[in-house]
């Protein structure tokens, strides 16, 4: 059953997705406005904290030679008070200390731990929230657009698949925002999904069209929107434990008496927050990953007669597999969570990303058809 | 407190002397080393670095002729690979090997798992803890003297209430003065747990069965061809290890038409093919009734315990050659090669029967013929609109007569004497249908009488996929719950307080990653709330932040949020009960 090409919907369609990634263009600069604005006023709360701690210390004992300054205000204060004022909890969020330690360090706050919504309202934030709604509204029209123009489901090509998957990462951003304020994220997300819309539209730009016999089939629709959307939740994860990272080192420096230098990595939770989220996203990412390989077998057996071949994209599906199984295997092992079980996690997205680039387009196999 | 440190055992002193293990000792620590976590977590980080090279390297299984040119292209490094099975990669001896050694120390995990599961399915639940307030999530509440419950009632409440919430409940010491209850749920975590790593088990052993029992085939079907389901009826044959042609069964499949629709709406994707099909009449064997029936792409025919699938499609021109002597040598369809764009073909035509000396033709068809200003040819369209064959003629020994096989795709023409070619003056032949033309030299003539289509289907029988499909989908089940049922473990005691208050603690405990822990004493809390209509006083705040505990079986150690009336593990209402009921049997469960 073909349904007839519709060229105007389809120009329509690029005209949404210019607006869209015009759209997320600002809100990308709003998300990198408050982490500046945010970094900024967290730095001066530190910096009147510190006086008023070298205060105090001062009037108390006058022979504790206290340095002023963010970076070793309290350095000297008793190690019992430590997590409180001192080194280790300024690795923290300030709100996580409030709630956690009863630090009064409550300006510029953002979500604790948790990453559930504080009181503090941050007014880039809010614009970049509602740029990105707004984006992703009209990203929502260039997809359904595209899908009228060619009358099936809008991810038969790579164009559609950047298209359609930067939406899908967008919009499950914006449903986790909903429940956990994630916005530390903003610039990463948005930032990819502009680059997956600039790349789609200049490099893989493909009218529409019809889709090849091979793909004539309901499993398109089932096993390509599972995979996508354990993609977006694959992303986000990339991004969480990439920042767990880099706040685990922040943190074993501080807690070593070290500077802090990246002063913006205080609007992100710790690591064991980031740690803790990234892997419930990725273990639905995995399940979603299990249906995604599950569904192409089956699917290989209805088009290609046997339901696995080793054909180079199940491969890689597979390989993915295994490296996210090793993640949460991780995860229950001694000595690999933590630092090690962010390291499976990016390179498990790093193969996502090799899958879905180099291996659709330079990798001859069964599945080159849904290349450009 | 985020930094789970990976504690290294310091190294016994060296002057401690190491006893000796000997051979069963070593063979005892082999196998805790294989079945250990650690190293199923790098057999299987293994396993997915060694898949790899497989999507690097063009690979047998899939088209051994591309690996022969592969070797050939690059003569410095192609034997190496080879000799290093970089070809065949799955199932090659170290790929082999991985996996083999990941499933053994799966069994050897899961087996010891379910055993000691299974003994805890059948135990009660823990004794209660002298301290419950250590646990992750602890919290009191209050039940005043003149509501008349006593201590044993509560108990026998919280009970109640625990089983009906789904947990296994062992009331201790109801009668005496500090009665307590330990509660447990979520067995099926484990079950779940063990099941997936079963069911791969059972997919990878379906998998194996399927290649010792199974079998595929191709067979090229002009239109008004039929395919008869014997070793004869294949042109390629690949059988299992374990096939024996007993196996197959007669059907029959024969193709009656074959329609194929192509794109003229899209300007990017003009004369792509949209629309493959079919129409076949199939027999489930030589006595069955005939039966109509339509193959398409994504669409495979069931017969005889086998599918068929259409894998590929082209024109066949239908030609005739007539000998030197004037008799038809050589009369019907030749398969043509897909070569290019638009269905630019190659066409091979051997005449062993011509007399007095075999002929042999080569070209190419073209549905749409169009010749550039240099004189290439190429197909502009798909469609039909202007077929023509335009071929070279040989004669001379073909070489079928020594028995060898040939590909019939190919034309070996080193032993063959030009008739027709562009070099010659004789110049190729090109052919219109309805026309023919007449060899040079007497040798006899080739006319083009029409064209028909020919599909391609790939015949596949594999016994194993089935149970492959089941086991896999017990896997995903086995893996959901695995993942999202939670275990959990309740205690809750109750004491009489002098004034008659009766006073009930509770304290929950995860057993592996559980999130929504603090969620579930917030549960029960209401519910106990409920029970025994407390106001709002005695319940308010008891909406703790969710725990933040990675691991709860660590989480003595770890702080955790609450508020309110519920006592945070730093701060525990000092031993609430000891203070207040000032009773001293809490010892006995220690």
């Amino acid at each position: 059953m073909l349904f007839s090409i519709n060229e105007t919907m389809g120009q329509y369609s690029e005209l949404f997705m210019l607006l869209a990634a015009g759209t997320y263009t600002v809100a990308f600069i709003a998300f990198a406005w408050d982490l500046a604005k945010s970094s900024k006023m967290l730095r001066a709360v530190d910096l009147k904290a510190a006086e008023l701690a070298a205060q105090t210390t001062t009037a108390e004992a006058a022979r504790v030679p206290v340095g002023v300054g963010s970076g070793t205000a309290g350095g000297d204060v008793d190690r019992s008070d430590a997590d409180v004022s001192g080194p280790v909890g300024r690795a923290e969020r300030p709100t996580s200390a409030v709630s956690g330690r009863g630090t009064a360090a409550g300006a510029g706050q953002t979500a604790d731990g948790s990453m559930r919504y504080a009181g503090e309202r941050r007014a880039p934030a809010r614009v970049a929230v509602a740029l990105t709604v707004l984006g992703a509204a009209i990203h929502a029209a260039g997809v359904i657009t595209r899908a009228l123009g060619a009358g099936r489901v809008p991810w038969g090509n790579m164009y559609e698949f950047l298209t359609t998957g930067a939406f899908v990462a967008v919009a499950v951003f914006l449903l986790v925002l909903i429940r956990r304020d994630l916005r530390f994220l903003g610039t990463f997300v948005i930032g990819l999904a502009i680059i997956m819309l600039v790349a789609a539209s200049i490099a893989f730009w493909t009218p529409v069209g019809h889709l090849v016999p091979a793909l004539q089939s309901y499993w398109l629709i089932i096993h390509v929107s599972i995979a996508v959307m354990s993609s977006a939740l694959f992303t986000l994860t990339f991004a969480m434990s990439a920042l767990q990272l880099v706040q685990s080192h922040r943190q074993k420096t501080i807690a070593a008496g070290g500077a802090d230098k990246l002063g913006f990595m205080r609007l992100v939770p710790n690591a064991l927050s980031l740690e803790n989220l990234s892997y419930r996203i990725n273990a639905i990412a995995f399940v979603g990953w299990t249906f995604t390989l599950m569904f192409g077998a089956i699917w290989a057996e209805k088009a290609w007669g046997r339901f696995w071949g080793w054909d180079t994209k199940e491969v890689w599906t597979f390989v993915i597999w295994v490296v996210y199984a090793g993640y949460l295997h991780a995860r229950a092992t001694r000595g690999w969570t933590g630092t090690r079980a962010a390291w499976l996690s990016i390179v498990g997205y790093l193969c996502v990303v090799f899958n879905f680039t180099i291996v659709n387009q330079f990798f001859n196999g069964l599945h080159s058809y849904s290349g450009l | 407190m985020s930094e789970r440190v990976n504690e290294k055992k310091k190294s016994p002193k060296p002057e401690a002397v190491l006893p000796s293990l000997g051979p069963l000792g070593m063979l005892r620590w082999a196998w805790t080393q294989l079945t250990s976590m650690r190293t199923a977590l790098f057999l299987l980080l293994l396993l997915a670095v060694a898949a790899v090279p497989g999507s690097l390297f063009p690979q047998r299984p899939a088209n051994p002729a591309i690996v022969t040119q592969y070797i050939k292209d690059h003569p410095d490094y192609g034997k190496i690979l080879d000799s290093l099975q970089l070809y065949d990669v799955y199932s090659s001896a170290w790929f082999s090997a991985i996996y083999i050694l990941l499933f053994v120390s799966l069994i050897g995990c899961v087996i010891p798992r379910a055993i000691a599961h299974y003994k805890a399915m059948r135990s009660q639940p823990p004794r209660t803890p002298a301290r419950l307030s250590r646990l992750p999530e602890y919290g009191t509440l209050v039940i005043p003297a003149d509501d008349g419950i006593p201590a044993s009632a509560a108990i026998s409440d919280a009970a109640e209430l625990l089983k009906k919430r789904g947990y296994r409940v062992d009331v201790r010491d109801r009668d005496g003065a500090r009665p307590s209850l330990g509660a447990e749920r979520g067995f099926l975590r484990e079950v779940g747990n063990l099941v997936f790593h079963t069911a791969l088990i059972g997919v990878l052993v379906s998998v194996a069965a399927g290649g010792l029992f199974g079998y595929s085939g191709q067979r090229i079907l002009v239109e008004g061809d039929t395919f008869v389901n014997t070793l004869v009826g294949y042109d390629q044959f690949t059988p299992g290890t374990n096939f024996q042609s007993s196996q197959l069964q007669p059907y029959s499949v024969q193709l009656d038409k074959f329609d194929i629709t192509f794109d003229r709406e899209s300007k990017g994707k003009f004369g792509q093919p949209i629309d493959f099909t079919a129409a076949v009449t199939t027999k489930e064997n030589p006595d069955a009734p005939a039966k109509k029936e339509v193959l398409k792409v994504n669409d495979p025919l069931s017969l005889g315990g086998t599918s068929v699938y259409l894998t590929g499609n082209g024109y066949a021109p239908v030609v005739t050659v007539r000998d030197g002597a004037g008799n038809i040598a050589m009369q019907g369809p030749v398969v043509a090669k897909l070569q290019g764009e638009n269905y630019y073909s190659s066409v091979v035509i051997k005449v062993p029967d011509a007399k007095p000396e075999q002929l042999a033709f080569a070209g190419f068809f073209l549905p749409t013929a169009f010749v550039t200003d240099k004189g290439v040819s190429f197909s502009g369209d798909p469609e039909l609109i202007n077929p023509q064959l335009t071929l070279n003629s040989y004669f001379g020994d073909l070489g079928l007569n020594a028995g060898s096989p040939q590909n019939v795709f190919e034309l070996d023409v080193k032993k063959l004497t030009p008739l027709n070619a562009r070099n010659l003056d004789t110049k190729g032949i090109v052919l219109a249908p309805g026309s023919s033309y007449t060899l040079p030299n007497g040798k006899g003539s080739i006319s083009f009488d029409g064209v028909k289509r020919y599909i391609g289907v790939d015949i596949h029988h594999n016994p194993g996929q089935l149970y492959a499909l089941i086991f896999a989908l017990l896997a995903v089940a086995g893996l959901v719950t695995s993942l999202y049922v939670n275990r959990r473990r309740v205690w809750v005691r109750t004491g009489t307080h002098a004034d008659g208050r009766t006073l009930v603690e509770y304290g929950l405990l995860a057993r592996g990653e559980d999130h929504r822990l603090a969620g579930e004493a917030a549960a029960i809390r209401k519910l106990l709330s409920e029970e025994w209509l407390l106001g709002e006083e005695t319940t308010t705040g008891s909406q703790p932040a969710p725990s933040t505990t990675a691991d709860n079986d660590r989480a003595d150690t770890a702080a955790n949020g609450a508020g309110g009336t519920h006592a945070t593990p730093e701060q525990p209402a000092e031993d609430f009960i000891q203070s207040t009921a000032g009773s001293s049997e809490s010892k006995k469960d220690q």
